[in-house]
């Protein structure tokens, strides 16, 4: 089964945190101040978090599971 | 699930004061330090950007009008906006400025200079903001500063306006200049903690 998981491009992150106040699963967080991480245990891939990015450089990513 | 909304949910209510306090009395503007030292403090102590994830209002402020309201295309940003060169080189900017509107504020406390009652709108535009100082109570240099200060904070507002409406909400966070400086300082932080 494959599975939309999110994915930031870390080098381009500003650590901003608009992610983190949409995603509906609590997956993202700044740790570091450097860049989002998402928990990609809880994330559904709903993509909010990517819509809202104002960098947009979070993607919805397919992974095979 | 609508998480339910904390204290700092509403600090754009104090951003947007802080705009109009400026407006009738430019002595206020000199609360605008604290939009400085606060991200400063937190970043250089906690090691994070608890301040532009959390508390900045005028993120928040940005992601009402452009998100909320809808007053944006929400579009993604051009690519070289969010290019390190733009953030680093939109900072270094922003630092000159900053240290020119001090030599400024330093002139006129030092009595070289007139005290110049205007706000400077994107570096260039003088707009007359006499109605905003009556004066006298403080030095002339004290109320410099707080018209230097003031035209930052506006600028700084005007031009993430823009970028709102153009881009997405909150546009402004991906070159403002806190951001990238918490951010660098947040990365250096790490470093040395990785070193220990």
């Amino acid at each position: 089964m494959s599975k939309r998981k999110a994915k930031v491009s870390i080098h381009e992150c500003a650590a901003c945190g608009c992610c983190v106040k949409v995603c509906p699963k609590n997956a993202i967080s700044v740790p570091k101040g450097i860049y989002a991480e998402i928990n990609s245990e809880s994330c559904v891939g709903c993509g909010k978090c990517a819509k809202e990015c104002p960098a947009s450089v979070i993607t919805l990513e397919v992974t095979e599971r | 699930m609508k998480e339910k909304k904390k204290w700092y949910d509403y600090l754009w209510i104090v951003s947007l004061t802080y705009l109009i306090l400026g407006f009738f009395n430019i002595l206020f503007a000199w609360l605008g330090l604290l939009c400085f030292f606060i991200p400063i403090i937190i970043s250089v102590t906690k090691g994070n950007k608890a301040y532009c994830n959390r508390y900045c209002g005028r993120g928040q402020l940005f992601s009402l009008i452009g998100g909320k309201f809808g007053f944006s295309r929400k579009k993604d940003v051009p690519k070289w906006i969010k290019s390190k060169y733009f953030r680093y080189g939109f900072l270094i900017f922003f630092f000159v400025m900053f240290f020119l509107m001090l030599w400024n504020t330093y002139l006129v406390f030092a009595g070289s200079k007139d005290l110049s009652q205007t706000v400077k709108l994107l570096w260039t535009f003088k707009l007359p903001w006499n109605h905003a100082y009556r004066g006298e109570l403080f030095s002339p240099g004290v109320a410099q500063f707080a018209f230097g200060f003031y035209s930052i904070m506006l600028t700084s507002t005007v031009l993430g306006l823009i970028t709102m409406v153009l881009f997405k909400p909150r546009s402004w966070c991906v070159y403002c200049p806190m951001g990238t400086m918490t951010q660098l300082i947040c990365k250096a932080k790490n470093v040395t903690a990785s070193q220990k």
